[in-house]
């Protein structure tokens, strides 16, 4: 196994006395797509916060290719190749579709762009490209806001694919994402992850993306980890079919 | 705004003096005033109310009396250094203040403002209190003008500086540093998730539209001949904000066209009745309520994201 690029050490946080991480650790390596499974309210998305910088464990560390960062903020955080997907879409809704991209692009671009016209061949044609991966190509010049839901959680995943990650962390890709969609969305983001070599480490509650397409599954449970393996062995799991799957 | 019409207001904007040669101090008054209102219409991209930035216009007003008293008799050298001063006035101020968002960045803009403002007035062995500094006519590239010609050079310069000034304003609303600045209006956690520093993006915004203040109050300086406290009075400020949202914050021309409006209104109305306040007031509902764009708003209203 290749040494991990993000790893989460002891991590313990609670929320008026509800535990959402209880001395928790993990690790995520090089080329892996972890799935983290578990109830609603169970801390999945705290672990993305916390891997993040949104909020502080009170005890434990992030490492991310051995580096502490468990201090640092998001937009460090972001410019050491982290990037995010969220439950709830994240985005300049007053924007267009392409500006929102374009402005991903041109944050990991050098100072002096940032004086220059945010509209370039080359932004354009790259943001277009990444639209056109998640079926969006259509609605670039349309305001963010005016997308339906699924789309804009599209967007979202576009906008973090624009930050060029190494390490991309998606909360619930697929919810909102029509039946319809929902896999060939999934297939061309994974064929983008390994095209790019992204590692991604997502949180998702269908079930059948998850035995689809994860290399190994983390099964959360109130703060705790109850379950670790491939797809195969995890849902295999009476207590993880009975209590997680919900199936007996 | 389509090229052909902002270069007829431009040309009409010009001619007007040649007719009505008592036009030729409201306009550039008007520009001065534009200026300083695109600064604050430029924070209210990131949907930031600063009801101080007439404190920047008062600096650089200042400014230009202090270095004219100083030996400095050049305009255009007067000019740059007064901006300059407003800008770090601005820098200085902005460190603090973009951490701040909605109500407590405009109080606190309003406190620091007035207490500029109690300073000018105050402290009379430097800045002549109440009374003010005079702003004496400067030499125009080693060339001394007497006063009517210096202010028509002056009208025309800042005609001109709008004009090239208003075309930066746009290309720096247009680069990511402006598109962050509208993004931090919608979105300021993924703007840091972008790896883009919201506080950088805001304080090079406060900046810019400190300097836009100044230069706004140098021009007024040497319009008027004079500069006081009262240029940095709360109401000022208000103004400024009121021109602002009057013109319409979706592009440059709003804030000229805002100013220009107000400014004309103002003299017109005073013409009439000694109730101007009624009819510029009035004016001013009508706008609101049914221009919710602005008066800009009713010739961009085409352009989703136009500038």
């Amino acid at each position: 196994m290749t040494h991990p690029i993000l790893e989460a050490r002891s991590l313990h946080v609670s929320f008026n006395g509800v535990k959402a991480a209880d001395d928790v650790s993990i690790a995520i390596h090089d080329g892996e797509f972890l799935a983290i499974i578990g109830p609603n309210g169970s801390g999945k998305t705290t672990l993305l916060n916390i891997c993040t910088g949104y909020i502080r464990p009170r005890s434990g560390n992030v490492l991310l290719d051995g580096h502490d960062i468990t201090r640092l903020s998001p937009r460090a955080i972001a410019r050491r190749g982290v990037a995010r997907a969220f439950q709830i879409p994240q985005l300049f809704s007053a924007q267009r579709v392409i500006d929102n991209m374009m402005l991903a692009l041109a944050g990991t671009d050098g100072l002096w762009s940032a004086v220059q016209p945010l509209e370039t061949a080359r932004r354009r044609d790259e943001a277009r490209a990444l639209l056109d991966l998640v079926g969006l190509a259509d609605d670039a010049d349309r305001i963010s806001s005016t997308l339906p839901e699924g789309h804009r959680k599209l967007l979202d995943i576009a906008v973090a694919l624009a930050l060029k990650p190494r390490l991309l962390l998606l909360d619930e890709p697929t919810s909102g994402v029509s039946a319809l969609e929902r896999f060939p969305l999934m297939e061309a983001l994974m064929a983008a992850l390994r095209q790019r070599r992204i590692t991604a480490l997502f949180v998702e509650h269908d079930m059948d993306v998850v035995a689809r397409y994860a290399s190994r599954v983390l099964v959360w449970n109130a703060g705790n980890i109850m379950a670790e393996g491939r797809p195969d062995e995890v849902f295999s799991n009476a207590q993880v079919r009975q209590r997680v799957v919900g199936v007996a | 705004m389509p090229t052909i019409i902002a270069a007829a207001a431009v040309l009409v904007i010009a001619l007007l003096p040649v007719a009505a040669p008592w036009l030729q101090f409201v306009l550039t008054l008007a520009i001065a005033k534009g200026f300083a209102a695109l600064g604050v219409a430029v924070l209210l991209r990131a949907g930031l109310i600063s009801i101080g930035h007439a404190m920047f216009f008062a600096a650089s007003a200042y400014a230009v009396a202090f270095l004219a008293r100083a030996g400095v008799n050049d305009l255009g050298l007067l000019l740059i250094l007064s901006v300059l001063g407003g800008a770090l006035v601005g820098a200085v101020a902005g460190s603090f203040l973009v951490r701040y968002r909605a109500i407590f960045f405009a109080m606190l803009n309003l406190a620091v403002s007035m207490v500029f403002y109690a300073l000018c007035a105050k402290l009379y062995g430097v800045t002549g209190g109440t009374d003010g500094k005079p702003v004496p006519v400067p030499a125009v590239f080693g060339v001394v003008l007497g006063e009517p010609a210096f202010k028509s050079v002056l009208f025309y310069l800042s005609l001109g500086l709008m004009v090239l000034v208003g075309l930066a304003v746009q290309r720096y609303l247009n680069s990511p540093l402006g598109h962050a600045l509208s993004a931090v209006h919608t979105n300021e956690i993924r703007l840091e998730y972008l790896g883009i520093p919201v506080w950088a993006v805001l304080l090079i915004a406060y900046v810019v539209s400190a300097a836009l203040a100044g230069l706004g109050g140098a021009i007024a300086g040497f319009a008027i001949g004079r500069v006081v406290p009262d240029f940095a009075f709360w109401t000022a400020s208000g103004h400024l904000v009121l021109i602002a949202v009057l013109g319409g914050i979706g592009g440059v021309p709003g804030a000229f066209i805002g100013a220009l409006f107000l400014e004309l209104l103002h003299s017109a109305a005073v013409t009439v009745t000694d109730s101007w306040n009624l009819i510029v007031g009035m004016a001013l509902i009508i706008v609101i309520m049914f221009m919710p764009k602005g008066i800009y708003g009713l010739f961009a209203r085409k352009e989703a994201t136009g500038l």
